[in-house]
């Protein structure tokens, strides 16, 4: 795509290593004044990593960098500033300690009119001014006083957002910006973004979500695997076109929903309730029956009793009352309530629970992948020794089949993409064959290609004959997996319906009123 | 008999070298260093002190002036320190070692070095005890007001010190005041809370360290000259200078990262250090060593009592005992 105008920033053949991974190659990159620039990409397809060039994180190996069409040398965040660059992290860079205009002025040289700030007076109240003019000019709410350990993850990012716009960014770089957002804050975030973009702004958002990037952007660029592959204007393509390229292949975007077959139940789960340890009550009266060679979708609003659920047939948590039977071949009933959780993972009932924090449960994140997989299986072995052949190869095999992008299995989990992480702890749970699988929130945070796989991977489970509890937060996701959807609200079955003929407003209905139709 | 009058100056006395050990393991650590090598330090900035003052004791001989009978010593006791500090740096900072490490090995170092260089000195003199005795330096450095001793009860409690213990104090309350009130203070902070979002913000990570660490080295390293010059009336005699280094750092710890609530704190643990003199226990030496516990036993309450009310700012430093790299993910 040709464009007469300069751009503001170029890249040109950037190239960054990091040992032997290749995060970026020879990539060329134009951004306009203007504009709101969507960059694409696949987890692990090096977005963060060439916009950390940008910000002076990192120094590209091989490339040249233009801004207004003159060559410069980023090789500091201070550098990046004084080009007018400005980045937000998906970490934020926020002392807690701080106040936010402690944050917004630390380590500025110079103040608004370009005047050296000396290092010894600690002047507060001058730009606590000017960031309460910064907030009202683009609709920020942001108390120059407030410490951050006080703040919400959306304020945060507001002062990040005002901190770069405090030091004169004309260009700003945001890093998945509403992974940590509510859709009403994010729309929040959109329309600031837009007001910027009128203010003659340049906007750079990283994301590998298709929606927003239909919503805010006027142009995509996509990566692939550390390679730039083109640049879309947004209003003239569409989703199909920006996964192919993104992909790098045909990818379907309905999401496969087999027949099932030899359909018997396998987990009956009666007047289940239970209480958190503080007494509140989580789960209240819930009977269902989990079938083997199904789909039991689980929806609801976050923290209606989803974890507990799992986690008591998982028997990882107390149960008040009720009553969980597994449901053998033959029909026989065996109860699974106060059994020892590794006696029920050795009838194979395994749990796969992706926190927000991805590490939080399931994986040591100093540890390598093979012994990952051996937190599952360290007790199968000869004597006191460890079996540590079978890990090894199980690490192969989910590296693999689930297209985990890691230099060797002996990488630490902690150096791999989120994505990928996650990948290796829903592969575990799989590839060890178990009988009913629960999983949830399998594809949190990951991209297209790789939720797809993550999807037909529970496809083949069911296929296989497997119990399959998915508990997910995408609704669509839901209404095209799962052959059955129960309902909770509030920690009460709402309701359990059909996946193949419920309707997307009927579930939500459901989510919000017991039955879906208001009650009391 | 106990008197309040007699009392309190031996604590103050005591609190000096804790209170100048406290200050500089403050710096290090509101950098995000966790410099354990602080007693080690100490001690070096001790030995170094006695090394100049020895030499040129000796050589004036007569012409003794005190005034340069002051500036050599301080100036071999600050280079003495300021070389450890940077073997912490181009450790910790630059090679990224571990810091618990690097600063134990510096104690063990610290004391080796003291004592090798300690008892050479006491060979050079032939003496027939196994100390030092610089008298004529220590009668400089503990040189009080003339009209100290003629104003009664406040002279005794505010006048009769050495100039050391002024210049502690002052160094405590101008250290509050940098970290807190000035822009440099502010940086310091983010370095050590923070380093990632320092960085980002453009302040030199390194530079910050290396100073930071270097300075405070320096003025745990006076903690130590203090000890013999003034507080032992210059006799050096090894290991004489006891576990003053830690309780140096159990007071960072207790003045919650404050150097000028530090200075009042110093005098508390000072004269819990020496309590167990002035409580009549007899021959009971277990009691005695009970006594000697309680500067311990307060900083445990301390460290209880502030992670019961988790208030932010009276946490450690986040980023303490971290190494930063940039390039790291």
């Amino acid at each position: 795509m040709q464009d007469s105008r300069t751009a503001a920033v170029s890249m040109r053949n950037i190239t960054k290593t990091f040992g032997t991974i290749v995060a970026n190659n020879k990539v060329d990159l134009d951004i306009y004044r203007g504009e709101i620039l969507s960059l694409l990409g696949e987890n692990g397809s090096g977005k963060t990593t060439l916009m950390n060039m940008l910000a002076g994180i990192y120094y590209p190996d091989e490339g040249e960098i233009f801004i207004d069409g003159k060559p410069v040398q980023i090789s500091s965040p201070k550098d990046a500033y004084n080009h007018g660059i400005g980045m937000i992290h998906q970490h934020f860079k926020l002392v807690n300690v701080f106040t936010a205009a402690q944050n917004i002025v630390l380590g500025m040289d110079t103040d608004q009119d370009g005047k050296h700030i000396s290092k010894g007076k600690l002047d507060i109240d001058t730009p606590s001014k000017r960031i309460r003019e910064i907030c009202d000019a683009y609709g920020f709410d942001v108390n120059p006083d407030q410490k951050v350990y006080d703040m919400s993850v959306s304020q945060k990012q507001t002062v990040e957002i005002v901190k770069a716009l405090y030091r004169g960014a004309e260009i700003l770089i945001l890093d998945e910006p509403t992974a940590v957002l509510t859709p009403q804050e994010t729309e929040k975030l959109f329309t600031v973004l837009r007001n910027m973009r009128a203010d003659g702004k340049t906007v750079v958002i990283i994301t590998h979500k298709l929606h927003e990037v239909e919503a805010i952007s006027d142009k995509v660029a996509i990566l692939r695997k550390g390679e730039y592959i083109g640049t879309l204007i947004t209003k003239e393509t569409n989703a199909q076109e920006m996964t192919n390229m993104m992909v790098g292949r045909e990818v379907k975007l309905n999401i496969d929903r087999p027949e099932p077959h030899d359909v018997k139940p396998r987990i009956e789960v009666s007047g289940l309730t239970v209480r958190s340890s503080d007494g509140l009550l989580k789960l209240d009266d819930v009977s269902f029956t989990a079938n083997a060679g199904e789909v039991l979708g689980i929806a609801g609003i976050s923290g209606c009793g989803q974890k507990e659920l799992l986690e008591a047939i998982a028997g990882l948590q107390e149960i008040e009352s009720g009553e969980i039977n597994y449901v053998e071949d033959d029909g026989s009933r065996s109860s699974l309530i106060g059994v020892d959780p590794v006696e029920i993972e050795a009838k194979g009932v395994q749990l796969s629970f992706v926190p927000e924090d991805r590490l939080g449960m399931g994986l040591v994140a100093n540890m390598d992948l093979a012994d990952n997989m051996m937190l599952r299986s360290f007790r199968f072995g000869k004597g006191a020794f460890t079996d540590r052949k079978s890990p090894h190869k199980l690490a192969e095999k989910v590296v693999k089949d689930l297209e985990v992008v890691t230099p060797s299995i002996e990488t630490p989990v902690r150096r791999l993409s989120g994505g990928n992480v996650q990948k290796v702890l829903v592969g575990r749970e799989i590839e060890r064959a178990p009988s009913v699988l629960l999983t949830a929130y399998a594809v949190r945070g990951l991209d297209i290609n790789a939720s797809y796989t993550i999807y037909d991977l529970v496809n083949q489970q069911k296929d296989r004959g497997v119990a399959v509890i998915f508990v997910g937060e995408d609704l669509d996701v839901l209404l095209e997996l799962s052959d059955r959807i129960l309902v909770l609200c509030g920690g009460k079955v709402s309701g359990i319906v059909d996946g193949r003929t419920a309707d997307k407003n009927g579930v939500g209905l459901m989510m919000t009123k017991l039955g879906g139709e208001a009650v009391g | 008999m106990f008197s309040l009058i007699t009392f309190l100056p031996r604590a103050i006395v005591q609190s000096v070298p804790l209170l100048l050990g406290c200050v500089g393991e403050t710096l290090n650590e509101k950098s995000g260093s966790l410099n354990l090598g602080i007693p080690g330090v100490m001690y070096v900035g001790a030995i170094s002190g006695v090394i100049g003052s020895f030499f040129y004791e000796t050589s004036a001989g007569e012409n003794f002036n005190p005034v340069i009978g002051i500036i050599i010593p301080l100036v071999t006791c600050l280079l003495g320190s300021l070389m450890m500090g940077l073997i912490f740096c181009l450790l910790t900072v630059t090679l990224r070692a571990n810091q618990n490490v690097t600063g134990l090995a510096m104690t063990t170092f610290g004391v080796g070095f003291g004592n090798f260089f300690g008892g050479s000195i006491i060979k050079l003199t032939g003496a027939d005890v196994p100390s030092i005795a610089l008298s004529a330096t220590s009668k400089a450095f503990k040189t009080s007001l003339p009209f100290a001793d003629k104003a009664g009860v406040a002279g005794d409690l505010l006048l009769s010190y050495g100039f050391m213990t002024y210049v502690a104090i002052l160094i405590a309350v101008i250290t509050s005041f940098v970290l807190k009130k000035t822009r440099t203070g502010l940086e310091l902070r983010a370095v050590g809370e923070n380093p990632a979002t320092a960085d980002a913000a453009g302040i030199n990570i390194n530079r910050y360290k290396y100073f930071s660490i270097c300075i405070g080295c320096m003025i745990a390293g006076l903690g130590g000259l203090y000890y013999v010059m003034d507080y032992a009336n210059g006799v050096w005699s090894n290991d004489a200078f006891g576990d003053r280094g830690w309780l140096a750092i159990a007071l960072v710890i207790f003045s919650i990262w404050r150097p000028n609530w530090a200075v009042w704190e110093s005098m508390l643990f000072g004269g819990l250090y020496i309590l167990y003199l002035y409580i009549p226990t007899g021959a009971n030496f277990a009691m005695k060593e009970i006594y000697k516990m309680l500067p311990y036993i307060v900083t445990i309450i301390m460290l209880i009592a502030i992670s019961l009310r988790n208030k932010h700012e009276n946490q450690p430093p986040e980023g303490l005992g971290l190494p930063y790299f940039r390039e790291d993910r």
